[in-house]
């Protein structure tokens, strides 16, 4: 047994520094000499300053922006210092009454549309920080948005279809839009979009 | 199940035989401990340990060695979280973690397992990311690839009271497989957005502002109750995110590759910073099967019969496939209750429909359903959706992988010691049935083989369905379950299992951050790894010991279809009769809820 503890502490020292200092080290360099957009974050920038990630979802109430995934981080949504889902069991009340709450909300920022609202739009995500939306989920919201915006429903449509991501190879990945970046193509649109 | 779901699978499972037939090669030269690798690089790991790495170790001592390894290494990463706050890298200046949760952590990561009662990007340092936890995302799968070594190796010996070296073993799985795979999938991961940096958390100012409600707090700083005792709340608008860093990326490509399944972040492989897309996520799941396939492989070569590493990993793809098969079918379907309130969930080409509660839209059904079960039927417990929120079928499903012994495919060399077991029993029970004594690659199967083989299977369900006993009949325990009825008792029976397989993946809306669930869990984990290694390492060295017997007319071929049925037969029958009872309780009654509710609940009256 005596013979057996030089070992562990030397090896135990030996590869904590490796995997544990050398490794990590190592990534952290190529990631900031070769990758550097990506490895600090995939921020996006207006007007020289960060306002959000490209891969994270940030929350969106009025009628003029897409609206992204509903999110159970706390305290407040979106946020991306916690990342959380739900967790809400398939017969759960509480998952019924969050649904049927946020379709309320939906169909009263926009009376006339009476198409049934994708799941997506009306169940919460897994990180609390999904960016996506599905493309029927943008869809949804593109009268809304026109109205708000005094825009044609074209126009918004063109924006979707610009911002439309599909599947890699035919099956990775699912028919989506990000909605920062759709949203600020909305804003880039010409003059009667911004207050 | 969808056309892209089929063309999803069928092209993993073809990358993944692709890929794992040339890593098999490398595995088997190196647990050759006869020839040197890499000298140069190993001798002076060696030199400095005082390790003569030529000398073999019976398996008393080799159990040893890889007991004393793990128990530095567990009070190193314990010690690291205690004393985090007096440390550097912690830019977010987080406190000492709690002793019970440091415990749990602590025996968590060592037990290959990453059962996680923290949250990340709250709770841990950047130092204790680094030389804690991704230390022991490597050092456990080593281990638990050490043992395979061991036994695969003990196969192949003839009369031999050696089963090796475990210094040896460790140190080259760790330098020749873990390390040169890992910074090629993290380099990989951060080209898709995985991020790789040392900086304090960002502020950014989001377009829009965001309006919460937050309990409001007084002239002392503590929270104002109202005249019932509640916190009273205020409306908050805040026109900032605030936004996680770290160095997640090479965390990230060891916690697949070593199926720990621990993530960076709370959200796991569902964050955009751990897992950005579908690309990314396609190769995550590539990672976590890699080296539980390639050591099949590895097997057939070492024991010089190719034959038998097909059938084996040809055991675990049957059961892995037929099971996907179930949790993908199952998410695809719209949950009953949100239908009738006026939701779209059918698939179509502008959306993935399905379940989609916890999940995310660049997943979508088929990418979380396949994850889902990959990590599952592997002991890697990483996961992109939330499983708490999977329909019933489909979270029993991933119940069942795990509860099986985390042997379709499993964790990093415990996946191929399980099902190695499985395979004694299975020819044990066969050499019942037709009278002779059962063999096994020419190697006598005995008394006291049986018995360790027994206890290795038996340790698991008793960790399981007792802790699960004793949490949902405590206070304690009932004090954690989040969702009612029976799926409550399924969060509950989901961690038992999780925790003493060694997965560590959650119905994560069960509460396990609490000193109850911390010890039972860390418990769980502990004696669910090490329990089951030493009576495998008395295993091999029984067997290392004995001759090895021709191939006669009367030897029961252990590679061909019929021994594949048997061993499918064998792990089914000890997983079904163990834990059919207790399904029944959680995910059956839920389903029957969910699907048929006028008639469950005339049953109830």
């Amino acid at each position: 047994m005596v013979n057996l503890i030089r070992p562990t502490l030397v090896l135990l020292a030996l590869l904590t520094f490796v995997t544990g200092i050398a490794y990590p080290l190592l990534v952290t360099a190529i990631g900031q000499t070769a990758m550097a957009d990506q490895a600090n974050g995939s921020l996006v920038m207006r007007d020289g300053k960060p306002i959000g990630s490209r891969l994270l979802g940030q929350t969106f109430t009025s009628p003029k922006y897409f609206w992204g995934r509903p999110s159970a981080t706390s305290p407040m949504p979106n946020n991306a210092a916690s990342s959380s889902g739900a967790n809400l069991g398939p017969t759960n009340p509480a998952l019924k009454d969050a649904v049927a709450g946020r379709i309320e909300v939906l169909q009263k920022a926009d009376p006339s549309n009476q198409q049934a609202v994708p799941i997506d739009l009306v169940t919460t995500s897994a990180s609390g920080l999904d960016p996506d939306i599905s493309e029927a989920a943008a869809r949804y919201q593109n009268n809304r948005i026109a109205a708000a915006r005094s825009l044609t429903a074209a126009q918004v449509a063109a924006v979707i279809d610009a911002n439309r991501e599909g599947a890699l190879f035919g099956f990775l990945g699912e028919p989506r839009v990000n909605v920062l970046r759709a949203n600020l193509a909305l804003d880039a649109l010409a003059a009667p979009a911004t207050p | 199940m969808t056309g892209q779901a089929f063309l999803l699978l069928a092209a993993f499972l073809v990358l993944l035989f692709v890929l794992s037939w040339p890593l098999g090669r490398l595995l088997a030269r190196i647990s050759d401990q006869a020839r040197p690798v890499w000298s140069a690089v190993e001798r002076p790991f060696y030199r400095l340990a005082g390790v003569d790495g030529a000398s073999g170790m019976t398996w008393s001592t080799y159990a040893l060695a890889l007991l004393l390894f793990n128990s530095a290494g567990a009070l190193v990463v314990y010690l690291l979280q205690r004393v985090q706050h007096l440390l550097p890298l912690n830019p977010q200046a987080f406190p000492a973690v709690s002793p019970d949760s440091a415990f749990n952590t602590a025996v968590s990561f060592v037990a290959n397992t990453n059962w996680q009662g923290y949250a990340g990007e709250s709770t841990m340092s950047y130092l204790v990311q680094m030389l804690g936890l991704t230390v022991q995302n490597f050092l456990s799968a080593a281990t638990g690839c050490a043992v395979a070594f061991a036994l695969i190796r003990a196969f192949a010996a003839r009369s031999s009271k050696s089963i090796g070296n475990f210094w040896v073993d460790v140190t080259r799985v760790t330098l020749y497989v873990l390390l040169p795979l890992s910074l090629i999938v993290a380099v990989f991961l951060i080209s898709q957005g995985v991020i790789q940096n040392l900086k304090p958390y960002q502020e950014v100012n989001t377009i829009e502002r965001v309006t919460y409600d937050s309990p409001k707090n007084g002239v002392d700083g503590q929270p104002i109750k109202d005249a019932k005792g509640q916190p009273v709340m205020e409306s908050v608008t805040r026109p900032t995110q605030t936004i996680a860093m770290g160095p997640v990326a090479s965390q990230e490509a060891i916690k697949m590759l070593g199926t720990n399944g621990g993530g960076f972040f709370n959200a796991n492989s569902a964050h955009p910073y751990e897992n950005p897309t579908a690309l990314s996520n396609f190769i995550q799941m590539l990672s976590i099967f890699l080296i539980p396939a390639a050591l099949c492989f590895a097997f057939g070569r070492v024991v010089g019969d190719m034959r038998q590493g097909i059938a084996v990993l040809a055991t675990m793809t049957l059961i892995f496939v037929a099971l996907t098969c179930v949790v993908l079918w199952s998410e695809q379907q719209a949950n009953p209750v949100l239908a009738t309130l006026g939701t779209d969930a059918a698939q179509s080409a502008t959306q993935s429909g399905g379940n989609m509660e916890g999940k995310e839209v660049r997943f979508g059904i088929s990418a979380s359903a396949l994850f889902a079960a990959i990590t599952t039927a592997a002991s890697c417990g990483a996961v992109n959706a939330m499983h708490d929120s999977f329909l019933p079928l489909g979270g029993a499903a991933t119940m069942l992988l795990m509860q099986l012994g985390e042997v379709v495919f499993g964790g990093v060399g415990s996946g191929l010691y399980g099902m190695l077991v499985f395979a004694l029993l299975a020819v044990f029970v066969a050499g019942l049935m037709i009278g002779r004594t059962p063999e096994y690659l020419g190697k006598k199967i005995e008394s006291y083989d049986i018995k360790m083989v027994s206890l290795a299977i038996l340790v698991t369900p008793f960790l399981v369905l007792v802790g699960t006993a004793v949490a949902v009949m405590t206070d304690a325990g009932q004090a954690g379950i989040s969702n009612p009825g029976a799926h409550g008792f399924s969060e509950v029976l989901y961690a038992l299992s999780s925790a003493a397989n060694n997965n560590g993946s959650a119905f994560a809306g069960l509460s396990a951050n609490t000193p109850f669930y911390n010890i039972l869990l860390a418990i769980a984990m502990w004696f669910g790894r090490f329990a089951i290694i030493i009576p495998v390492l008395a295993v091999a060295g029984s067997l290392a010991a004995k001759k090895r017997l021709e191939v006669t007319p009367g030897t029961m071929p252990t590679h061909g279809p019929l021994f594949v049925v048997l061993l499918i037969a064998t792990v089914l029958t000890v997983g079904a009769l163990t834990y059919i009872p207790a399904l029944a309780l959680g995910p059956v009654v839920e389903h029957l809820q969910l699907f048929a509710p006028a008639a469950s609940s005339a049953g109830a009256k």
